[in-house]
């Protein structure tokens, strides 16, 4: 029963994680905490000169394979896109975890992580990065300001 | 490692008739999760199951006899008050105290020790004051401390462990030569299973003129023990859900003098004995700290778990669960990678066992221990400046009640084999 949340791509992205460390010169780094199983991530993005695109992407924390793996496939997952493109994926992904968007919206090794909205308390887990990352960016001076493309 | 003679199947066959006996009180522990897989309760430490004669004799309470207590001269409701102030008598029977106004009704530990930071803190801790808790303490009776002393800039002091998961008496030793207002120290940890020397902290507290508070909330499910054993303490505080009891409910025990000296908490009615437009006269013990209508139907729910407990006898638990323990001690020390965060010496400990697996976050093994079928609680504990100092964001925990089986043991060491080959 366990192949449902515990996927070999799970399982490699948490023996394995990508962009783990820091980003040169990042725009912004966000900390995010799950106060429930004490688990953290800090996430760093480097936009471009214009603050639409992100450019870089890392990550470093401590936490579940669950929490672990879901931010370093993130990484993967927006490095490079507009910030638009960034914020409707979060979306995307947080309604999909929450039952309100079919997991076939979900394409690439995130897909593995559909199995986390069997269970209900290791959503957080997997949203935490993903959390964490739209926070950044609705606060992030470069991307923000009113009518900015990310707002 | 030979923790116990008899840590064996074979030790537990004079124990045998009698578990599968109570296990028929608690019909719970029959039922099945994720489909067909037989429920392991391994998480007693957070709350207790209870046995039918606990739910029944509420059940019995609000079907038959229900009214409100300490209004009506009507029969149901002098019934009522009678059983409710009845349970101040089975407390003092069950603890060996003798005033039943020195036992206070709460909603649970954290608001009777809530209680006590406001009702006699506020009253007697001044700015350079200080107080002193321990490193494993739940956040219960930490917060309240730290938010007292920062209220009224008063020294916070926290006495650190030993590499056996002890309090450090020296270091104790040193704050009490300061003489701080007030110590606050559990019975035992929810996180490490280590059992505090009780009687002889709160002598030495004494000496040093503080008033002394202990958490109890672990410790009456598992340790027998009177008041009087614990020393000169002041303040003894549980909750009845740990206790076989119901969730909304706890006790504190508290010696009448320093009782006098606290002022109430919270103000409303039957805390009162008369009011007047710009003045109010409190009421006596122990009424004075139980503004509202009390909990009556969950401390007469608290009553039956205690009896319960006193027929199988608080003796034959301890021995019971200490035999549980060392199995359990002795089977997890034997996974590799396995780490037990507490003391290794049965006298020194009850039977919840916190553990870290090298390579799986706690997290991970619980879910993973879950789809088993078996219960247990992984995170902080409530005791995040205890994890901190261990350095893990997180433990697993197995705790153990006399209603566990030693095959319930074998079962979370078997899933905790399989997770580190599905993590390997």
């Amino acid at each position: 029963m366990s192949e449902g949340l515990y996927k070999e791509i799970i399982l490699d992205h948490h023996r394995d994680p990508r962009n783990f460390g820091d980003v040169v010169s990042p725009d912004f780094t966000i900390e995010k905490y799950n106060p429930l199983c004490g688990d953290h991530v800090q996430i760093q993005v480097r936009l471009d000169d214009t603050g639409e695109r992100v450019m870089d992407v890392s990550f470093q924390g401590e936490g579940c394979s669950i929490s672990m793996a879901s931010a370093s496939i993130m990484t993967e997952e927006i490095k490079g896109l507009p910030v638009k493109e960034a914020l409707q994926r979060i979306q995307n992904f947080r309604q999909v975890m929450q039952g309100q968007a079919s997991e076939s919206t979900l394409d690439g090794d995130i897909e593995a992580l559909s199995g986390v909205k069997n269970f209900p308390v290791r959503i957080k887990c997997a949203l935490l990065a993903w959390t964490a990352l739209k926070e950044g960016i609705e606060t992030c001076e470069k991307c923000g300001g009113p009518g900015h493309v990310c707002r | 490692m030979n923790l116990h003679p008899e840590t064996s199947q074979t030790g537990f066959k004079s124990y045998q008739k009698r578990i599968h006996d109570i296990r028929k009180d608690f019909p719970i522990l029959g039922r099945q999760v994720h489909g067909n897989k037989k429920l392991v309760f391994l998480d007693s430490a957070a709350s207790s199951q209870k046995p039918t004669s606990v739910i029944e004799a509420m059940d019995r309470f609000y079907f038959e006899e229900y009214a409100n207590v300490h209004r009506g001269v009507y029969a149901l409701s002098v019934r009522a008050t009678e059983k409710y102030e009845e349970v101040r008598v089975k407390l003092g029977r069950f603890f060996g105290t003798t005033k039943e106004h020195e036992w206070i009704f709460g909603a649970g530990t954290t608001a009777l020790i809530n209680l006590i930071a406001t009702g006699w803190g506020e009253r007697h801790v001044q700015a350079g004051d200080e107080i002193v808790v321990t490193r494993l303490e739940h956040h219960a009776n930490f917060v309240p401390w730290q938010q007292l002393c920062l209220r009224k800039k008063a020294k916070f002091t926290i006495i650190e462990l030993t590499d056996r998961f002890e309090v450090d008496l020296e270091a104790y030793v040193s704050a009490l030569k300061r003489g701080p207002k007030l110590v606050a120290f559990s019975h035992m940890s929810n996180v490490l299973g280590t059992v505090n020397p009780v009687a002889k902290m709160a002598t030495m507290a004494k000496e040093a003129g503080a008033v002394v508070v202990v958490d109890g909330a672990q410790s009456v499910a598992h340790l027998p023990f009177k008041m009087g054993d614990l020393g000169p303490i002041d303040f003894f505080v549980f909750s009845a859900h740990k206790v076989l009891g119901p969730t909304g409910i706890g006790a504190m025990w508290a010696n009448e003098a320093v009782l006098k000296q606290m002022d109430p908490y919270q103000f409303g009615g039957d805390m009162i004995l008369k009011v007047s437009d710009d003045v109010t006269v409190f009421n006596g013990l122990p009424t004075k700290f139980e503004a509202g209508t009390p909990n009556f139907v969950g401390a007469v729910g608290l009553a039956a778990g205690l009896e319960y407990m006193q027929e199988l006898g608080r003796d034959w638990i301890h021995d019971y669960e200490t035999f549980l323990c060392a199995y359990a001690l002795e089977k997890l020390t034997a996974i590799r990678g396995l780490s037990i965060k507490g003391p290794m010496d049965l006298s020194r400990r009850g039977s919840v066992i916190s553990f870290t697996v090298d390579g799986i976050h706690p997290h991970d093994l619980a879910t993973l221990l879950d789809l088993d079928g078996i219960s247990v609680r992984a995170g902080h504990h409530c005791a995040q400046p205890l994890m901190n100092t261990l350095k893990v964001a997180a433990t697993t925990r197995a705790s153990f009640s006399f209603y566990n089986l030693p095959e319930e043991v074998d079962a979370l060491v078997n899933s905790i084999e399989t997770a580190r080959k599905v993590f390997s």
